[in-house]
């Protein structure tokens, strides 16, 4: 089967397990609201955890940095300081754009000039945008989620709301994070499965949390826009959740609870997936080193002595012959 | 010369299908690689079919100059003659232009004028064909070359530096 | 009469089949000649104590390995994601997003699409996953994971040896995923079980004993510079004097022992020994070649680490012996990416030696303060920079100029406008190639990391082609006949490509342009190159 079909069902049938479970009776609300989010959260934390520590275990014994840019040597040669960084303020300004702006795959993103002179973009040129939309409004609905589970709820996050929430048409407010996700998400899964090249390395593993994020997106904008969900009710629960004081609240309907399974079953996708990739950019050490080992000496932990053959070993085999051309000896 | 202007005409929708039939040639990701990507120094292979697969085409309508058709013909064939492609495989895409043609004008060709001077249009690809052949085979003699070459300076040479060949001066 | 019964276009199809529309894990692996390097010698393999020599052959089935490889790969692997971050990470990190794969030579070359970076680190990546990640025990090939076998061994010797190390999709890529790294722990890997290439074993083995990777001896080596030194007389009536391991010299000079011995990189060779001669002359610079460290280039690089650090040690402990101040090094690719990235982690600390500081400027290498090692293209700079050379650049007219840079240089080590400064002070004609081919952005040659051999000789032009034809490019606009570069593997390289490519341009060495430049007290009027080709103007002059 289609890698991308499996992880489309996989997905509808996880959410149709919480709906009709919890419409069907109050017990499963307990289940999909309690107990799933506390063991997933578990999960998520304990696997993050096993996960990073699992990568600063390993040592990192070569200074490996990929430099993209003019290094530092003469002091007259005007270095790049951000794509060969030779200081630590110079790696940390790098990670900084690659953290929040995708600086190496912005590379990838050159406007093109076609043959009468147009400009153009073909879909791969998109990623960059696909992929700063799509992470961006990610953090966006993520912190404006902190409203559910802080009281009173912080200024900032307030302020958040308003910006993001800046068009109004009738009520409830828009917030645009929400659709840029879903926007932003659907753009890199069709991107998966239109380019050949994209389709032939993705797995199964690569379509299922795209699914699920979209269904995550879907049906938090069901709630919020059409179903109106009881936030007072939702709130309750969650700040339940936070608080150690778990409850149910008998007026929340069944896609509330599809939205917190699939957000369940994310959080404990994360720490076994290539989600990781977000905790993997900091430790990777073709970023996050400074190219300067020729100036300050990189220590590798387990630098062990190996076998050389010595000058003494060579002389020994070439002696005759080093006399004969008059090359200088250690022993005559 | 009616069939010329028909295929003057036609020539872009041609020249793509054309394309097409040769990008299918490589695995169906590599394919749309080299149609998608425009930057011809990004994707040279991609780059030297489109625009030599057009001149090809502009040479077969107007006249055969050997010269221009080497031009364009051989960095096609040059790079084929090293991928994965048996001599055959590497031609044949020459031979796929007879069917592209057919299947573009397949209206017009029902009036005898046209399908007559289609006949000869045809030879003109057979030519084509035959110089491609030359073509493929001066470069893998080429590529023998090299590696005998290689061979021989990496050793001759180093031999003779070093004063272990006698040479008769 | 089956044949009327086909169309035309199944015909065709005949001839053309369509690529096979399996996954990459279905598609069984196909050692096609001219793609793979012959398998390494057993004796280059015993004579290093590595292990499983004996001889085999990659075209047969059995490759004759050890029963338990399995577990020799399983283990080796354990053990490198344990040593190594870099692999620990790439491993897990990778979200397939596809922006590497059409930056690989290789996969723009062959179209085969096992050559695209990403794919590549599958191959290891499906095991790591299948063998080390609780997903891949439990969801299989859902998650991408697969069991080691036969076949897999054979695709990733296969797909490992076509790799050049070059880094140009970690570049690219969102998380820097360098399949360079990839490679290198692979190639580990399949050490493990002696299956290395012979282009590699062998030149290690060499290396080891006789000091550099063509197994020149002592005293061929300075036959060899000799050899040159009249040379060099004839052309510019000048007698140089090489110095060879002399204890108390100022400077060690370190370059690869190809420019030594394989023609054109002989003519950079003969720079240095004419550049050096200047510099004795006019300010005293004490510069000694080594016999024993007479490699600057290192095969390790592409076998093992610990390879690496075997051969490498030799630049210190020479340095130690001769008690010179500091290294100077050559003109070389992965021989800088090594002393760059590894030398000083693997083989220091130099507190034998004193910060490199050039006694002609006064110009401290604050850069090279602790592995005391400078490149002969910072040092050259500093010179011309101080008005310290005597330059007169007409005598390089006849060269319409291009600069390759080389990967390691520019990937690993960000060395891109010390030459190109070099360059603009010796010749009149320079041109640059496209932007995205240059510099960090720069094509691989298509024949490094060890793949330099003659039997890929189509495995070479493929990779070769996006470097080509950007060269090609400059060549129809500008008139460009001179592909200058700054290693002695494109040197050996990039000569065959151009032959195939765009026969009108020749290849050289940065220093072979600044000794064709160097005015010389005492020398004869120039009439010649280092080459023995007429300078422009002297053409219709007989040459004495």
């Amino acid at each position: 089967m289609k890698n991308y079909l499996l992880s489309l069902i996989a997905v509808i049938v996880l959410a149709l397990i919480a709906y009709v479970g919890a419409e069907a009776a109050t017990w499963p609300q307990y289940v999909f609201g309690i107990i799933i989010p506390y063991l997933a959260m578990t999960i998520f934390i304990m696997g993050t955890i096993r996960k990073i520590l699992g990568w600063a275990r390993s040592p990192v014994p070569f200074r490996i940095p990929s430099t993209c840019g003019q290094q530092k040597s003469l002091p007259w040669i005007k270095q790049s300081k951000i794509d060969n960084p030779f200081t630590f303020f110079g790696v940390i300004v790098r990670m900084v754009l690659e953290v929040f702006l995708f600086r190496s795959l912005f590379r990838n993103t050159k406007c093109k000039m076609s043959k009468g002179g147009k400009i153009f973009f073909d879909l791969e040129k998109w990623l960059w945008v696909g992929a700063i939309v799509f992470h961006w409004s990610f953090l966006v609905v993520l912190l404006r989620h902190l409203r559910f589970f802080t009281n009173p709820v912080p200024g900032c996050i307030q302020f958040l709301e308003q910006v993001d929430g800046f068009i109004q048409i009738g009520l409830p407010g828009i917030f645009l994070s929400g659709f840029a996700l879903v926007a932003g998400a659907v753009f890199l899964l069709v991107r998966r499965i239109v380019i050949p090249q994209v389709r032939y390395i993705s797995l199964a593993s690569d379509y299922f949390p795209l699914f699920l994020i979209i269904g995550i997106a879907l049906t938090g904008i069901l709630m919020r826009y059409f179903t109106k969900v009881d936030i007072v009710g939702a709130k309750e629960i969650l700040m339940g959740l936070v608080t150690f004081h778990p409850s149910i609240s008998a007026n929340i309907n069944g896609i509330f609870y599809v939205h917190l399974f699939l957000v369940s079953i994310l959080l404990v996708y994360i720490p076994f997936s290539k989600l990781m990739h977000m905790g993997g950019i900091f430790f990777s050490p073709t970023r996050n080193l400074a190219n300067n080992s020729r100036a300050v000496r990189h220590i590798n932990p387990w630098n062990y002595p190996v076998k050389v053959h010595t000058y003494d070993e060579y002389e020994d085999d070439y002696r005759e012959k080093m006399i004969e051309a008059g090359l200088p000896v250690e022993k005559e | 010369m009616k069939l010329g202007n028909i295929l003057s005409q036609k020539k872009s929708t041609i020249v793509k299908k054309w394309f097409d039939s040769v990008a299918k040639t490589y695995a169906e990701d590599t394919a749309k690689f080299l149609k998608n990507q425009a930057d011809p120094f990004a994707n040279p292979v991609g780059g030297s079919l489109s625009t030599g697969l057009e001149a090809l085409m502009d040479e077969l309508i107007q006249g055969m100059h050997r010269e221009t058709i080497v031009s364009f013909l051989d960095p096609i064939i040059r790079i084929r003659a090293v991928q994965a492609f048996t001599p055959s495989k590497a031609t044949a895409f020459i031979f796929k232009l007879k069917q592209v043609i057919r299947q573009s004008i397949a209206g017009e060709l029902k009036e005898k004028e046209i399908a007559d001077e289609l006949l000869t249009f045809e030879i003109k690809i057979d030519e084509l064909a035959l110089i491609a052949f030359d073509i493929y085979v001066e470069c893998r003699e080429k590529i023998y070359e090299l590696q005998a070459n290689e061979m021989k300076n990496r050793t001759y040479s180093a031999f003779k530096r070093a004063n272990l060949v006698s040479e008769i001066e | 009469m089956s044949d009327e019964l086909l169309k035309p276009d199944e015909l065709i199809a005949n001839i053309e089949p369509a690529p096979p529309r399996k996954g990459w894990m279905d598609t069984p692996i196909n050692i096609r000649k001219g793609m793979y390097c012959y398998a390494s010698n057993h004796k280059s393999v015993a004579s290093l104590d590595l292990p499983n020599a004996r001889p085999w052959n990659p075209l047969e089935d059995d490759w004759k390995l050890p029963e338990n490889w399995k577990d020799i790969i399983f283990n080796g692997f354990r053990e490198r994601l344990d040593k190594f971050r870099s692999f620990k990470v790439f491993m897990d990190i990778c979200v397939r997003c596809g922006a590497c794969a059409d930056k690989c030579h290789f996969f723009i070359g062959s179209g085969d699409p096992k050559n695209m970076p990403v794919l590549r680190a599958e191959l290891l990546r499906s095991i790591y996953r299948n063998d080390f990640t609780t997903a891949g025990k439990v969801f299989g090939k859902m998650v991408g994971a697969r069991e080691m076998t036969m076949d897999v061994l054979k695709e990733w010797w296969y797909y490992l040896f076509q790799c050049t190390e070059c880094r140009r999709c970690s570049v690219f890529c969102p998380y820097g995923i360098d399949t360079a790294e990839i490679t290198i722990m692979g190639r580990e890997l399949l050490n493990l079980l002696g299956l290395n290439i012979d282009w590699i074993a062998t030149p290690i083995a060499n290396c080891n004993r006789t000091g550099n990777h063509l197994g020149i001896q002592p005293h061929a080596f300075k036959d060899m510079l000799d050899f040159f030194v009249e040379d060099i007389e004839e052309i510019t009536g000048i007698t140089v004097e090489p110095q060879y391991n002399k204890k108390g010299a100022d400077i060690l000079f370190i370059t690869p022992s190809g420019d030594v011995f394989a023609d054109p990189g002989t003519y950079t060779c003969m720079g240095y020994m004419l550049y050096f001669h200047f510099l004795k002359e006019k300010y005293g610079l004490d510069v000694t070649w080594s016999t024993y460290a007479s490699e600057g280039g290192n095969f390790g690089l592409f076998t093992s680490h610990e390879m690496m650090k075997r051969l490498n040690s030799k630049m210190y402990a020479e340095a130690k012996r001769l008690g010179v101040k500091w290294i100077l090094g050559g003109e070389c690719g992965h021989m800088w990416r090594v002393i760059n990235q590894y030398m000083d982690t693997m083989n220091g600390p130099t507190d034998f030696m004193e910060e490199p500081v050039s006694p002609i400027t006064g110009t401290k290498f604050e850069n090279a303060k602790s592995t005391k090692m400078v490149h002969i293209a910072e040092f050259t700079a500093d010179l011309i920079k101080h008005g310290k050379l005597d330059l007169d650049k007409s005598r390089n007219d006849h060269l319409k100029v291009t600069f390759h840079d080389s990967c390691n240089p520019a990937r690993a080590m960000g060395m891109l406008d010390e030459p190109r400064y070099v360059i603009n002070n010796v010749c009149n004609h320079f041109y640059e190639m496209p932007s995205n081919t240059i510099r960090e952005q720069t094509f691989c040659c298509g024949s490094g990391a060890g793949l330099n051999a003659g039997e890929n000789l189509e495995l070479r032009m493929m990779g070769g082609l996006p470097r080509a034809n950007a060269v090609k490019h400059v060549h129809e606009k500008y008139g460009v006949n001179t592909l200058s570069c700054v290693c002695a593997i494109d040197r050996a390289a990039l000569p065959p490509l151009m032959e195939y490519w765009v026969p009108e341009v020749e290849v050289n060495g940065l220093h072979e342009m600044v000794a064709n430049a160097l005015i010389i007290p005492g020398e004869n009027e120039r009439t010649t190159d280092l080459r023995g080709e007429p300078l422009a103007g002297m053409e219709g002059d007989d040459v004495e």
